[in-house]
């Protein structure tokens, strides 16, 4: 029943990294592929970015840090998901981020990291599709 | 008779009936087959990277329009559209300036000693997100950020660590910083001043430009009307005190970063930059007292020719601006100086080494288009901050451009090119439509409160990402001629978590060991000259500094009166 809703997405940004092209962008190509999209503006905490998940009840957290904050910023985002018992939202980002850390990231819990280059069909694709499972677990 | 002259001035040449049976083989020959479409991924197309339509051929008749004297000129000569210097490159080579900053102050000053000695021949400063947005290093906001995108610089000590055993009188400095631009100017008067030189014998240039800040950056503190007010009040000092010091680095480079067209960032930034024209004015400056100090830093992306066309556009706006408008008399005032950056958005993650070739065309393009000085990045800057290996071959990549490709030898070598020619004019041409837009909202500051530059930003970096998807624009190993990645190979440079907690333990040891008294006077003080419009901010700044007020506390001080800045989040 509730499946028929469009599939909601946060997109933010954390921290005090105020690149937000690709965020905009991002924003745009899910709002663009059928998905209500809340762009969260800058500078948010951890603990906003996961407070307005839970209130605006989210398929997805989509999170962009392009200033070298990711292994600080990310973790603390999963930490609040699973503190807020948030966890099945699905939590995944992009950004300045070496492979390396992208790995140590997905092992963390973090879903997807795209990285510069990254076409928007494919990010599009992996919203829909996991964001999509979710919904049908949760409803 | 008059339009007779005219036209011998003109650069169109005269159509003779030889030359218009040339055109009509010409124009057959191309349409012999059929009107042509630009196959997705086929590279050629019909526009530029930013959408400006493109002739598949330019001939005199697209520049008849154009006028030599008035349009043109000579190199170092009004409006400047061929150079600021008569020989150019012949006269003086652009600066090679690279921009470092990592970690603490003292790994800073190693990477700074290591660029000298490799020929480098001025220093940029490149600040962390804490120093940048006027927090210490241990506030609970700097988490994660601390000694990552540049160096952490907390209080006067570490900008005495930044710059030891290293000449203040003998170089110059660049110092990318915008939000807190007053401290680190008052850091680094205090620095120099502790060690015997005086304010008067620095040489260098501070960003300052706060109004891309809200156009594109987002490094704001306060509300942009109070920002512009510090600004001027640098302006006033450097002007009496420091002869040698730029002022304002009016950027372009941030507006392309987060998405513009080539005539956005050429439209936004001489906005920028005579909203600050004005803004002096306006506080009892006369214009020739500040102009010749001004200067500009434009980004160079991968579409050559239209770069080209919008540092020569750049030039000859400016200077018609200066002269016409304002009222500059003083020839410096008219000339638009500039240091390049080649584009950071043009690098791609994948196959990161091709990144080298990008920067060395889009270099190329900086210096046919005039440049003063000049900072290529390394290909790893996508992924990480360069190591010294890749730092060192962007290096090298300007130093073979400037001593082996001969693109020194003559000014402006592409002047009289139909097309450049045709290219800057159009440029120039959309700038102006977007200043009238800009002043019907009432100026740069109201247009910023809109939203309109933001919102142009925005939707230029849509489509711009959208023409990637559907591949009517190629970029090699993204979209086109990808390859399996394997694991790179590239060593990066990882800054650890102990530059945080080193960084926390210092600045609190500078507030432990200092007089709190004097500090708290400091800065009552410098309150007092922020709530009082007849003041100038930089003295008690300076003394607040020498206090050893740390960035934190120096900024928490001024948001006291002034407030913070916050954006309204729209996509």
């Amino acid at each position: 029943m509730s499946n028929d809703r469009p599939l909601r997405v946060i997109v933010a940004k954390a921290g005090l990294d105020g690149h937000d092209r690709g965020a905009k962008v991002i924003a745009r190509a899910l709002r663009d592929a059928g998905m209500e999209v809340i762009y969260t503006g800058l500078f948010q905490t951890p603990e906003q970015i996961v407070q307005t998940a839970i209130q605006e009840d989210v398929d997805g957290i989509g999170l962009s840090i392009l200033s070298g904050a990711h292994m600080t910023l990310f973790p603390a985002v999963i930490e609040q998901l699973k503190a807020q018992g948030a966890a099945d939202i699905v939590f995944f980002g992009g950004g300045t981020i070496p492979a390396d850390d992208a790995r140590e990231l997905k092992e963390a819990g973090v879903r997807e990291i795209f990285t510069p280059g990254a076409p928007l069909s494919q990010i599009i694709e992996f919203v829909e599709r996991e964001c999509g499972k979710r919904r049908e677990l949760v409803g | 008779m008059a339009k007779m002259i005219e036209r011998a001035s003109g650069l169109g040449a005269a159509e003779t009936a030889e030359y218009l049976e040339q055109k009509a083989r010409w124009e057959a020959a191309w349409h012999s087959r059929g009107p042509r479409r630009n196959e997705p991924g086929s590279g050629a197309t019909d526009r530029t990277i930013s959408d400006l339509p493109l002739a598949p051929l330019y001939t005199p008749e697209d520049v008849a329009h154009l006028d030599l004297a008035r349009d043109l000129a000579f190199p170092g000569e009004y409006p400047y559209t061929r150079g600021i210097h008569a020989g150019m490159y012949r006269d003086r080579l652009w600066t090679m300036r690279q921009f470092a900053g990592f970690g603490n102050a003292k790994q800073t000053n190693e990477r700074y000693h290591f660029l000298l000695a490799q020929g480098q021949t001025g220093l940029s400063v490149a600040f962390d997100m804490p120093t940048l947005m006027g927090f210490d290093s241990d506030q609970p906001q700097s988490l994660g950020e601390v000694g990552k995108c540049g160096v952490a610089i907390d209080s006067l000590r570490d900008m005495e660590t930044l710059f030891q055993g290293i000449d203040l009188g003998a170089i110059t400095t660049s110092m990318t910083i915008n939000g807190p631009a007053a401290i680190a100017l008052a850091q680094y008067i205090a620095t120099a001043e502790a060690k015997g030189i005086p304010r008067a014998a620095l040489g260098g240039t501070l960003q300052a430009d706060i109004l891309k800040e809200y156009i594109a950056q987002k490094e704001w503190i306060f509300p942009p009307r109070p920002h512009v007010r510090i600004i001027v009040d640098m302006m006033k000092f450097c002007t009496s005190e420091m002869p040698k010091w730029n002022t304002i680095s009016v950027s372009g480079y941030h507006i392309r970063e987060a998405g513009s067209t080539a005539v956005q960032e050429l439209a936004f930034t001489l906005a920028d930059g005579f909203a600050y024209v004005e803004a002096a004015m306006k506080a009892g400056m006369d214009v020739d007292s500040f102009a010749p100090r001004l200067s500009f830093f434009f980004n160079s992306h991968i579409d050559f020719f239209e770069e080209i066309c919008k540092f020569r556009a750049a030039r000859r706006i400016y200077a018609r601006h200066m002269r016409e408008r304002y009222g500059a008399k003083d020839p410096r005032s008219w000339m638009l100086r500039f240091h390049t950056q080649t584009a950071g958005c043009s690098a791609t993650a994948q196959q990161p080494e091709n990144n080298i070739v990008r920067v060395a065309y889009e270099a190329m393009a900086a210096v046919l288009g005039g440049t003063q000085s000049l900072h290529t990045n390394s290909m790893d800057e996508v992924m990480a901050l360069p190591t010294e290996k890749s730092v060192e071959i962007a290096l090298r990549t300007q130093q073979v451009l400037a001593y082996e490709t001969g693109v020194t030898s003559v000014a402006d070598p592409l002047g009289g090119s139909y097309f450049v020619e045709a290219l800057t004019a159009e440029m120039e041409d959309q700038a102006e439509a977007y200043f009238a837009q800009i002043e019907d909202y009432g100026g740069v500051i109201e247009a910023i409160e809109a939203g309109f530059f933001q919102h142009e930003i925005a939707d230029a970096s849509y489509r711009y990402q959208r023409s990637l998807e559907t591949k009517e624009r190629v970029i090699v190993g993204v979209n086109a001629f990808e390859k399996e990645e394997l694991a790179s190979d590239i060593d990066l440079l990882k800054i650890g978590e102990e530059i945080e907690r080193g960084q926390a333990r210092s600045v609190a040891a500078v507030r432990a060991n200092r007089d709190a008294i004097h500090v708290e006077e400091a800065l009552s003080e410098l309150k007092r000259a922020c709530r009082d419009e007849e003041r100038n901010v930089m003295p008690p700044l300076i003394a607040a500094v020498k206090a050893l007020a740390t960035e934190g506390e120096i900024v928490q001080a001024m948001v006291e009166v002034y407030g913070r800045y916050t954006e309204r989040a729209a996509f």
